[in-house]
């Protein structure tokens, strides 16, 4: 592998200073920390390049978190020495009613649905397996225990995912709170994978003034991640949206095979290589490998809407009315 | 096959191809008669559609022609395009 850990760290270190100091004129930085691999190893950069006493890390829970997300959140800051402030953001979310208009959306779908049930959204589509669609399905365990799963119709999908959306909306706007509380900035905690596929909120975890690893790959954040010595029940903790009740894997929810294979085929593709020689490489038909080099394309057109800022017009498009 | 087809001002026999295609411009391509669509051009392909216009045109179709598509049925081969959609209705009609 030509990548080098060491000398990457080191990049994003020095490119963590100048942004937040220099381009961004700020004291520091605020991260959101979800326990999680990302958020991490972002929050271990930041130390490293500004030092800890300038680093402030937030756990936001609410109702449906895994309780494992804030204690490995916690036990990192501890290690990391940063400022570490929980903000519980249920009350907020049910003042927005996102529980609420998640739920009848749900309900409308399988009536079986009470609030406190498990529940969980997901994909079905494998392109290793076949060309489909990405459709939504709709999973909940009701309270005797019995499993339904529904294909999500257009207006409770949409209705599903803008109320769950609000969860990532409230995060950033208490991170925003403390940051400029402090005079700090917000760090995205956004991977390759997540930001050019188009897996983020926009204005939500989508919303911050830098992101320091949204060009690397998730195989990638792990090497990161063991260089930076993160804890390994950090590194081995499966990635999970952790916005639904039920546990639900990034895999399940969206990116739909293991990193390791679907970065694999992306790297190789990026370097020119055609689908027969990754297929060679990785032990696959060239078929799965063009399926999923067609998914990656679609998904990163598919959300170009989530990476496009606001769009202006500019001066020279509009007829002078004045 | 002719499909007994409401519109504002009448009802009208229209052919299964003209309503996905009447469909298709007027939801995803924003009544751009300039841009032209091929009974083969792949939806998927040439990004007319994406997951949320699945679901769209799914319910269209099912509402407009009485027929339920099944979760084994939601595969490119059978919605991809003008053509295929055509095949699939009328073997669902069948």
């Amino acid at each position: 592998m030509r990548w080098n850990t060491t000398a990457t760290i080191e990049q994003l270190t020095e490119f963590i200073c100048t942004i937040v100091q220099k381009t961004l004129k700020k004291k520091g930085v605020v991260i959101g920390m979800s326990g999680g691999i990302d958020s991490s190893v972002v929050a271990a950069l930041c130390c490293r390049a500004l030092g800890s006493q300038h680093v402030t890390g937030l756990a936001l829970p609410e109702k449906d978190s895994s309780p494992e997300s804030r204690e490995l959140a916690a036990s990192l800051a501890q290690k990391l020495g940063l400022d570490f402030i929980v903000e519980d953001l249920t009350n907020g979310l049910e003042g927005m009613g996102a529980y609420r208009r998640r739920d009848d959306a749900v309900k409308r779908v399988i009536p079986e649905y009470e609030p406190g049930c498990s529940f969980k959204i997901v994909l079905q589509s494998n392109p290793l397996v076949n060309q489909s669609y990405h459709v939504f399905y709709c999973h909940v365990i009701d309270k005797q225990g019995n499993v339904h799963e529904k294909r999500l119709p257009l207006q409770e999908y949409l209705q599903i995912v803008a109320a769950s959306n609000m969860k990532q909306r409230m995060r950033m706007s208490m991170l925003y709170y403390h940051a400029e509380a402090r005079n700090y900035a917000v760090a995205g905690t956004a991977n390759r994978n997540e930001y050019d596929l188009g897996f983020f909120v926009k204005y939500g975890d989508g919303g911050a003034d830098f992101m320091p690893i949204c060009h690397i790959l998730k195989s990638r954040i792990f090497q990161l991640a063991e260089e930076l010595q993160i804890p390994q029940e950090i590194i081995n903790r499966t990635p999970s949206t952790d916005t639904y009740p039920a546990h639900v894997s990034q895999e399940e929810f969206f990116f739909r095979l293991p990193f390791a294979t679907l970065d694999a085929i992306w790297e190789a593709a990026g370097d020119g290589l055609t689908a027969a020689e990754i297929a060679r490489q990785l032990n696959l038909h060239p078929e799965q490998v063009e399926r999923v080099i067609l998914d990656i394309c679609q998904k990163h057109r598919n959300t170009l809407y989530l990476r496009t800022e606001p769009v202006r017009i500019q001066v020279e498009q509009i007829k002078k009315t004045w | 096959m002719l499909i007994e087809c409401e519109d504002k001002k009448d009802v009208k026999l229209a052919s299964v191809r003209e309503i996905i295609r009447n469909f298709i411009y007027e939801n995803f391509l924003f009544n751009d008669y300039t841009r032209t669509l091929s009974d083969q051009e792949s939806f998927l392909e040439s990004g007319i559609i994406d997951s949320t216009g699945v679901l769209e045109l799914v319910t269209f179709i099912e509402e407009t022609f009485a027929i339920k598509i099944s979760d084994d049925e939601l595969l490119p081969e059978n919605l991809d395009s003008v053509g295929q959609l055509d095949q699939f209705i009328q073997q669902k009609k069948r």
